[in-house]
């Protein structure tokens, strides 16, 4: 008995090495004063980060992705609500097959989702453009969206909606007071993740893109060149933080709207 | 009339009314796009001019030559090596944080767990490379212990690279649902087996992983489907030896100029691991009972 505790908690142990060594030798390589990323280690400087500053294109890639995210972040979260109040408190034909077929891209590969996004634009005749990106987004975060708001929308009570409406407000009335300041923190959630999601999708954009690059599209085209490596450890260092601050921000409303439901927390969201 | 007009009021209609711009843009982007790859599996190219009369030709392609079934196989056996190992890790794992975690501790450890998984996915797996190189992390300090000569040549720019960078990038998306999973499990049952003079790993394997199965099943598809179009990893640390059936979608896709090869490949591949998949969930039912069966 105590034997499978101690072979639980080793494993723990090694797994968590595991899972965190290369997001703990990213800043490590950031830091390092040399223009290899390898071992062992130089000494410290901050070169790196400045390199970046001064890297026209890059700011171009990053502001195209910040762009694309935000606009991909509102969508699904839209499309998310709808689907997500839709199969939640309505019984209606179909809906196990629609709700299927709406969560489909968690399991698709994305190649698969590029590729025929990518055939449809050029059989119509379309121009491949930051739009034909931001479909393709807005595409694979909607189930992920969806996922965060049917927890929102589930744990909602039904007596208050039909209070409401029993008092005399309209439907419309009903949703805007009583039902969104419920779900409000799942939709924070909801926008936050699928903003980190977008921002970090490499293939469809790759697939898609046409002259104008995304951040990750940007960096696969520098990982060829080894002198700038050690900058993209830096950018890695910084895309990182910004990404665990958006979840721990996406976190903090999630448990806000649970404690407003007054279920008891149970669990994180990805 | 009437019964329309009620029908339109009802539960039904709003549900659907509501659900239908998700639907609608599903529809667009997702069920068209796919009918048309599927589409143009059948016809042919020629450089830039397209002929739209149906053929499998290309199926006939994809499926006899060699080179194509060699790519197919060893992605599926990659895939196939992925998902067991991210399941073995991922199990213990789960049952760590459903089993020896207390309560209020739980949402931590699922936090803890899925932060590495918002590193940059392609920067992360270019660490794989670092960590595995041959004067990598591990090859640097076994040599700096002095337990080996030569840098271990086995663990980049293989497979074996591979299947560990992949597995790494996955097992959150399986430790999630076995742990749901495993939280379902009615603690009562595994008492009742002890007092029923169970012993430790008897009660584990009748009663709680049956119960986990689910659980197991759902980290299977969700790792497996996805993993064969892997495209970064295969092209990052796979070396020659280690490119998957992506790398030659891509290429047919983009400087080979063949989209109704690649279209047929994308679908082949496809078709193999749903089957697989439902092979999968088909032993399940059949060899271990879980809940309903």
């Amino acid at each position: 008995m105590k034997n499978q505790g101690r072979f639980l908690k080793w494993f723990m142990g090694l797994f968590l090495v595991f899972l965190y060594a290369p997001a703990f030798l990213l800043p490590v390589f950031a830091f390092n004063d040399s223009s290899i990323v390898s071992f062992p280690l130089k000494g410290f400087t901050t070169k790196w980060f400045s390199v970046l500053q001064s890297t026209e294109p890059l700011h171009i890639a990053a502001r195209n992705s910040v762009m694309i995210a935000v606009i991909t972040a509102v969508f699904s979260t839209l499309f998310g609500v709808l689907a997500a109040r839709a199969s939640s408190r309505f019984k209606f034909p179909g809906r196990r097959s629609i709700m299927g077929f709406i969560m489909l891209p968690m399991v698709l590969p994305e190649i698969i989702i590029g590729v025929s996004l990518l055939v449809v634009i050029i059989q119509l005749g379309f121009e491949l453009s930051l739009w034909s990106i931001i479909m393709g987004h807005i595409l694979i975060c909607t189930p992920f969206c969806i996922a965060i708001l049917s927890s929102a929308f589930m744990n909602l009570d039904q007596n208050l909606e039909e209070a409401s409406i029993d008092l005399g407000q309209t439907r419309w009335n009903t949703f805007r007071l009583v039902i969104l300041p419920l779900v409000m923190p799942g939709i924070v959630a909801s926008l936050l993740i699928a903003f980190t999601i977008s921002l970090d999708e490499f293939i469809i954009a790759f697939f898609l893109a046409g002259t104008e690059p995304t951040l990750p599209v940007y960096i696969w085209g520098q990982l060829r060149f080894p002198q700038k490596l050690p900058s993209l450890m830096a950018l890695g260092t910084i895309l990182l933080i910004v990404s665990i601050a958006l979840l721990l921000i996406a976190d903090y409303f999630r448990r806000r709207g649970i404690r407003k439901t007054g279920i008891e927390n149970s669990g994180g969201f990805l | 009339m009437k019964r329309v007009q009620r029908w339109l009021r009802g539960e039904g209609a709003q549900g659907l009314f509501l659900i239908s711009p998700t639907l609608v843009f599903a529809v667009l982007l997702l069920a068209i796009p796919l009918i048309m790859v599927v589409a143009l599996s059948f016809w042919t190219q020629d450089y830039l001019t397209l002929d739209r009369t149906f053929t499998t030709a290309n199926y006939q392609t994809a499926w006899t030559e060699p080179m194509y079934q060699y790519l197919m196989a060893r992605s599926l056996k990659i895939s196939m090596f992925v998902t067991a190992l991210t399941i073995f890790l991922a199990y213990p794992v789960a049952y760590f944080i459903s089993f020896r975690v207390p309560p209020k501790r739980k949402a931590m450890w699922i936090f803890l767990i899925t932060i590495p998984f918002w590193t940059s996915y392609l920067i992360r797996i270019f660490l794989w490379k670092v960590i595995l190189g041959y004067n990598g992390v591990i090859n640097g300090s076994l040599t700096g212990l002095g337990l080996i000569d030569q840098p271990l040549s086995f663990i980049l720019y293989n497979q074996n690279a591979v299947v560990l960078t992949l597995a790494h990038a996955w097992v959150p998306f399986a430790i999630l649902p076995i742990f749901v999973a495993l939280e379902k499990v009615d603690r009562s049952l595994i008492e009742a087996a002890e007092d029923l003079g169970d012993s430790k790993l008897r009660r584990f394997l009748r009663v709680t992983l049956p119960l986990s199965m689910p659980g197991v099943i759902a980290a299977t598809i969700i790792v497996f489907i996805p993993t064969i179009g892997d495209y970064v990893t295969p092209r990052l640390v796979g070396g020659p030896n280690g490119l998957m059936i992506s790398n030659m979608i891509e290429l047919q896709f983009k400087k080979a100029n063949d989209a109704p090869l690649g279209s047929a490949l994308a679908i082949s591949a496809m078709a193999i691991v749903t089957f697989v998949s439902l092979i999968f969930i088909w032993l399940n039912r059949k060899y271990i009972r879980g809940p309903g069966a």
